[in-house]
Parts: structure tokens; sequence; C-alpha cells
């Protein structure tokens, strides 16, 4: 086979082998925990002068600005711009759209000191929904993620069961939580939260 | 465990912090001109008070920020926390 024949190598999400099983506890807890994959989303390191005109150009490009409240989450249709840390945000878009969405931000702060990197296989994403959702994760999450604390629109970086997470709340019309994990760490989060999910299945032995 | 109030983050778990010794240690203005007793004093010596220490911190699993605490040793009670740059509070 030559060079110019060959197909590039389909991407492959970390957490592709759990989906029966996370579809099986959504199913097994009545949909009082429901979990599943969003698997190969744009993800998208941005870090620059949150008071420079990169940021402008930036929020120009996107039609989004990049939140300055710590632990906050900026939305527009397409995309999601979560806070980092003071000068780094992780922009979040649609699968299969990291190259385009890399060369428009590069565009726009082009000349500026400011860096953009396509991590989007750095993390998987995990949708942590359901009535139960908030009691399944407070089993290994240190912060307090009642909605007077964590509600929709924030997000943070911390630990679930020691491994390193970043977890965001979603919109008032779908409760719930993005849970993302390092792509390394994928399978033993995804073991953690069924493991931690047995709770609020009536029938455990459903879902092994 | 630590309840530390990362000046960005807010609130959390010492776990997600990691430890960097003694703040405010000035480096040498002119390196080269210390004597090896010198050099030694500004690498290995600090203070180890009974009380309120000022100390760095880092928020290494969160935003990576390294900032500033004032820690009672005694107690362990954080008694201020502040960013790198900003004056420290005044502590009787
Ligand atoms: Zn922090």
């Amino acid at each position: 086979m030559t060079a110019d024949t060959e197909q590039p190598l389909a991407p492959v999400s970390p957490l592709v082998r759990y989906a029966g099983r996370f579809a099986a506890v959504t199913r097994a807890s009545g949909g009082a925990v429901r979990l599943a994959e969003l698997p190969l989303l744009a993800q998208l390191s941005v870090r620059l002068d949150a008071k420079g005109p990169a940021a402008e150009a930036v929020r120009f490009a996107l039609g989004l600005a990049l939140p300055v409240e710590p632990d906050t989450v900026a939305f527009s249709d397409e995309l999601a711009a979560l806070w980092l840390g003071p000068d780094e945000w992780l922009v979040v878009g649609r699968p299969g759209s990291a190259a385009g969405l890399e060369e428009r931000l590069r565009a726009a702060v082009a000349g500026e000191h400011a860096a953009v990197t396509d991590v989007s296989g750095q993390r998987t994403t995990v949708l942590v929904g359901g009535a139960r959702a908030r009691d399944l994760l407070a089993h290994g999450c240190p912060l307090d993620l009642h909605p007077r604390a964590f509600g929709p629109g924030r997000c943070a970086q911390t630990t679930l069961a020691r491994a390193g997470v970043l977890l965001a709340g979603r919109d008032e019309h779908r409760p719930g939580y993005w849970l993302l994990t390092r792509s390394s760490f994928a399978g033993y989060v995804a073991d953690w939260l069924l493991d931690a999910a047995t709770e609020y299945v009536a029938d455990a032995t459903s879902i092994t | 465990m630590l309840l530390i109030p990362c000046p960005w983050c807010g609130p959390r778990d010492e776990a997600e912090f990691t430890y960097g010794g003694q703040a405010h240690v000035p480096y040498p203005r002119d390196p080269a001109a210390l004597t090896d007793e010198e050099w030694a004093r500004y690498l290995f010596f600090r203070d180890n008070p009974k009380g309120p220490h000022a100390e760095r911190w880092c928020h290494t699993i969160s935003c990576r920020r390294w900032f500033n605490v004032v820690r009672d040793t005694a107690t362990n009670e954080v008694l201020a926390a502040y960013r790198i740059g900003e004056a420290g509070p005044v502590i009787s």
C-alpha cells in the first residue's frame, strides 16, 4: 500500500468499551443515574492575557467571550469556554470541529502573546445526569455540588476518587454535569462511576 | 485536612495543593558575591516559628497558580491567602 492510498486511522474514544455498561446503569436505575460518554469532542487550550487585545479578538472570532470569573463556563450555540486559570481556557466544540476551531483561533490571536493548542485527545467527556447525579459524584468529589454552590455555568478542576477531573454544570434545561477526565484516567474513572452507581440500581447484577 | 482558600478558585481541599515552603525569601541581589556560608543560608535556612507563618502554595490540581498563605503552625488555622505580588496582611 502506498502512502497516498492509506486511509487515516479513525479516532477511537477512550471509553468506547464502556458504552454498554453506561447504558445498562442508565436503564437499571430507571434514569436516576444517566451515564454516557460524549466522545471525541473538539477541545482547544487557549492561553492569553484576559485584559489584552487577544481576548477581544477571540471574542470577535468565536462570538463568545472567554469568561474571566474563575470557575465559570460561557456557552454559545456551538461552543463552551471553560475557565481553567486567569490566563487559560478550554474551548469545547462538536466532534470534528477541532481543526477549523484551531485555525480560527490562531488567526484571531496572530501576532499577540497567546497560545492555541488542539488538546482534543487529552480528555474525554462523560455526561453524568439524572436525579441522583449529584449524589453519585458526591461519593468521590470534595466539592460542594449543591446547585446553590455549583449550578449551571459553573466549572471546576478538582478530584473525583483522587483522579484529577474537570467538572462543569450543564444548563438549567438539562440538569447534570459534564465530567472531563484525562484519557489515561478515563477507564479508572468510568469503573469508579459504575461501582458508585450500584447503590442507585435495583438489581446490581444487571449491570455487571 | 486543611481547607485552603485559593485566591482564584475559593476554598478547596488541601489535597488539591502543593506546598512550596516559606514565602518572601528574596533571591540574592548578586549571588556570585555571596560566600558559601551566605549561599547556604539563602538555600537551606528557613524560619521555624510557632505561630503565623507566610508560606507558598500552588493550586496544582486546578488553576495551577502559586500564591501565599499565612498559616498558624500551632493551630493549622489559615489566617490569610493572597496572590503573588499582593502585600501580605499584618499579623500580630
Ligand atoms: Zn485555584
